[in-house]
Formats: C-alpha cells, structure tokens, sequence
C-alpha cells in the first residue's frame, strides 16, 4: 500500500483529532485504543462509506483495467514510497538501506519511466518500506492512541502524525496544476485502495470482530515495524500457555 | 568439484536416512511451499479461485503441517482448560474450519509470489523452532512470515504463523477471549460455526 497523501486523509486525521476531544473521558478497557467506542463508530462509518461507494468504484477499477496498466500505476506511487522510505532510512541512520532506496528512485525514474516500470527490482534491488511514523517510534516517540480514521484505516497519533507530515512533503502536493495534481490524488487513493481488497476480503473470512481484529493486527506489525522485526516480548497474562520464545540464537545449520 | 561429489555421498550414507526419518523443519516449510506454489501456477482453476479445488489443495497439503489442537489451545489460552474435552473438540474442529476457509480465500492471489527462506537458527537437539521466510509479490517489499514449529513423533508441525510480526494464534486470542467472556465457551462454539456456515466473503 501507498501513503499518497490525499485531502480525504488529511481531513480523516482532523476527525481523529476531534475525536481526542469528544471521546476523552470513554471507558478504556484497552490500553492501546482508549477511546474504542469513538473508533468503532468511526469504523462503521468507514463500513457504510467505503461500502457503498469507494470498494465498488476500487472493484470496478481493477476489473475494468487490464493488470499491466494496473501495475504501472501501483508502481508510479511506489516508486514515491520509495523516495519516502529512503529518507526515513536516512533519518534512521540505515544509510546504505537508504542508498538502495534512493538508488531505487533514480533507476526507476529514468530508466523506469517516471516509475512506471520497477526495473530496480528486477536487477534484485529489493524494495523496503518505511514511513516517518517508524522513524518516530524508533526516535522513542509513544504510539499514543489508536485511531480508526473513515476512508484512511487504521492509525494511531505517532503514525497519524507520520501521515501528516508525508502529506505536507509529498512530491505530488507541489504540483501547481491543480487537475493534475488531484487526479493524481484520486488515482493514487483508488490504488491504494484497490490494493488492499484482496486483504480485506481475507480478513473479513478470518474476522470474528473485524474492527478489533485489524486493530490488534495494526498495532502488532507497527510495532514489530518499530523494533526492525525484533520486538521485545509484551506482557500477557496468557503467558503460561503461550508458545515460548524464539529459541536463543544458535550458529545456523546449513 | 570431486570435494562436492565425496560431500554428497557422505550426506547421502549418513545424513539421508535421517533425513527420511525426520524432514528437518525448514526443509519441510520449503518444501511444502514450493510444491504448493507450483500446484497453483499450473492450475487454471486454483488461480481463479474453484473452491472445491482449493479446499481440496489446503487439505491435503497444509493441513496435515499444522498441529491444529494445539493452535486451538493457544488462541484459546486460559480459557483451555476451562472447556470440556468436547467442547476443546468441537472447538479445534471449528478453529481449523475458519483457518481452511481463511487460506483459501488467500491462496489465489499467491499465483505471483515467491518465497525465500532463511537459514535455521536452532540447535541440533530442539524440538521448538521457528523457520523464518519472506513473501515478494511483485512492485511490493517483503513479507517476513515464520512458523512457530514443534517436533512431534508425525515428524515437525506448525503451531503459529507470524505474518509481518502478528502472530495468528495471538491475533485470535483477545477475539475468543472476548466472546467467551460475553457468553461462554458454548457462545465461542456457536460464533465460530456460525461464521463458518456462512459465505465466503468476496
């Protein structure tokens, strides 16, 4: 998925802001997500939105346009990922991470055709993802509450935060021409969108309660994300029964 | 050259009636994942996603890998013990219904994927390991996906699949939780079968 910034996130995220002020004093049975009742409600308003008009509009997208022409696209926005994920490396202090990321960009944007193609990969420079909600979290930042945003998903302040600030950098917002810049906008959002329909129908097989499900999901890979896929263990009070931890580092057999 | 031939033919003296004996773990996640991947890219009706098909694929290739009864323990958690013998049954038999039902709708879109797998990190007497990979799909980053593995006398079983750092079982853990505190295991029971009679989303 793509982070392009659009204007319906940014307004998504002055919701969620909001949302911190009327929902401060509900119940918080769970740590990460105290103002549940809010995000829920936001969630079924998501549901009814998304439902009704933009997953039929993402459906119709992907059937009606031919794969090739799909991926180029999906490619063109991943290929500003790219540029993003590499700053963020930067920021990390992962310079050669980053160089293979800026590497990537400038491949694909010339040869690439404006990142049209993924000739990067091709020549086996593997694509990373990484985004300033990470580079927050890494700096030490909270995640602070989770959020379910209408139309964007499932955030939370650090990575919202994050969002905002890619938003007011992305390359597409410094286009002056503002049809181009907002077509770029709605094909990007319907991408992104379009990617996640065949994860979205996974989870609503696996879902008992979907809303928690995701969320539960969201914030477990941001913080695996955080921790560069080694987070430290979470207090659970299952911990008796649960699976033991990842054997000691032993030499690896080969 | 002659080095590799006489390395060959040791591993194949010594190591290969072990090998038999007991497919060490991550050669049987490779294994299963390759023979698995291919069968979809050669099956018209597997990528468009033919139900019968694909049940029958997930049947009878991934499901006798995973130790189901304990998977339903874990995402059960303390609830366990709380079940009757056949309620932790019918629970099992439910939990694995919603796991086919899950991987089948996943399964088509993974005509484009490919796996790669990192070296084992374990030591030569555990009977717990976790057997690292990563998912490319095309135009995206990795996916890292582990299975938490156990050595059972029907040779190493998965018990957990962490995709991207969320863990399946754990994942279920506050859902079952959640239900069986608003009405009871027998709630859970009914939930899940529910879900299961239902359709499969689109």
């Amino acid at each position: 998925m793509n982070n392009l910034g659009s204007l319906s996130r940014y307004i998504g995220l002055l919701v969620a802001g909001a949302a911190m002020l009327l929902a401060g004093c509900a119940a918080a049975p769970n740590k990460d997500d105290p103002f549940e009742p809010w995000n829920r409600t936001m969630y079924d308003v998501h549901q009814a939105v998304d439902g009704t008009i933009v997953k039929p509009i993402a459906q119709a997208y992907v059937t009606a346009t031919p794969e090739l022409i799909r991926t180029g696209i999906s490619n063109f926005f991943g290929n500003i990922d790219d540029l993003f994920t590499g700053i963020n490396n930067m920021l990390e202090g992962r310079g050669d991470q980053a160089g293979d990321d800026f590497g990537r960009v400038l491949l694909n944007s010339t040869f690439g055709m404006g990142g049209i193609l993924d000739l990067a990969s091709m020549m086996g420079i593997t694509k990373d993802k990484k985004d300033f909600g990470i580079t927050f979290g890494k700096w030490g930042a909270p995640q602070g509450p989770y959020f379910f945003v209408p139309l964007f998903g499932p955030t939370t302040l650090r990575d919202g935060t994050g969002t905002v600030v890619r938003i007011f950098l992305s390359p597409i917002g410094y286009i002056n021409e503002i049809p181009v810049r907002n077509t770029l906008y709605g094909v990007g959002y319907l991408d992104t969108r379009a990617q996640a329909l065949s994860a979205e129908s996974v989870l609503d097989t696996a879902a008992i309660d979907r809303y928690r499900f995701l969320r539960n999901a969201y914030l477990k890979n941001r913080r695996y994300q955080v921790y560069d896929g080694k987070p430290p263990p979470e207090e659970d009070e299952d911990d008796a029964t649960s699976a033991p931890a990842v054997p000691a580092p032993a030499p690896p057999i080969k | 050259m002659l080095r590799t031939m006489i390395k060959t033919l040791w591993l194949l003296l010594f190591a290969a009636p072990l090998v038999y004996a007991q497919e060490a773990p991550d050669a049987l996640v490779k294994r299963i994942a390759e023979e698995t991947l291919t069968t979809i890219r050669s099956d018209k009706d597997l990528q468009t996603g033919n139900p019968g098909k694909v049940k029958q694929l997930i049947e009878s290739k991934l499901v006798p890998n995973f130790d189901t009864g304990r998977m339903t323990a874990l995402a059960m958690g303390r609830n366990w013990r709380a079940a009757t013998p056949d309620q932790q049954s019918q629970l099992t038999e439910q939990f694995k219904t919603l796991l086919i039902r899950t991987y089948s709708n996943a399964l088509t879109n993974y005509r484009d994927n490919t796996m790669s797998y990192k070296p084992l990190r374990a030591n030569p007497g555990d009977t717990e390991v976790v057997v690292r990979t990563e998912v490319t799909r095309p135009g995206q980053a990795p996916v890292p996906i582990d299975y938490s593995m156990e050595k059972t006398p029907d040779g190493w079983k998965a018990y957990d699949v962490i995709v991207a750092g969320v863990s399946l079982v754990t994942n279920y853990r506050d859902e079952f939780n959640d239900a069986i505190k608003s009405s009871g295991v027998d709630g859970l029971i009914k939930t899940l079968t529910d879900k299961n009679r239902g359709p499969v989303p689109k």
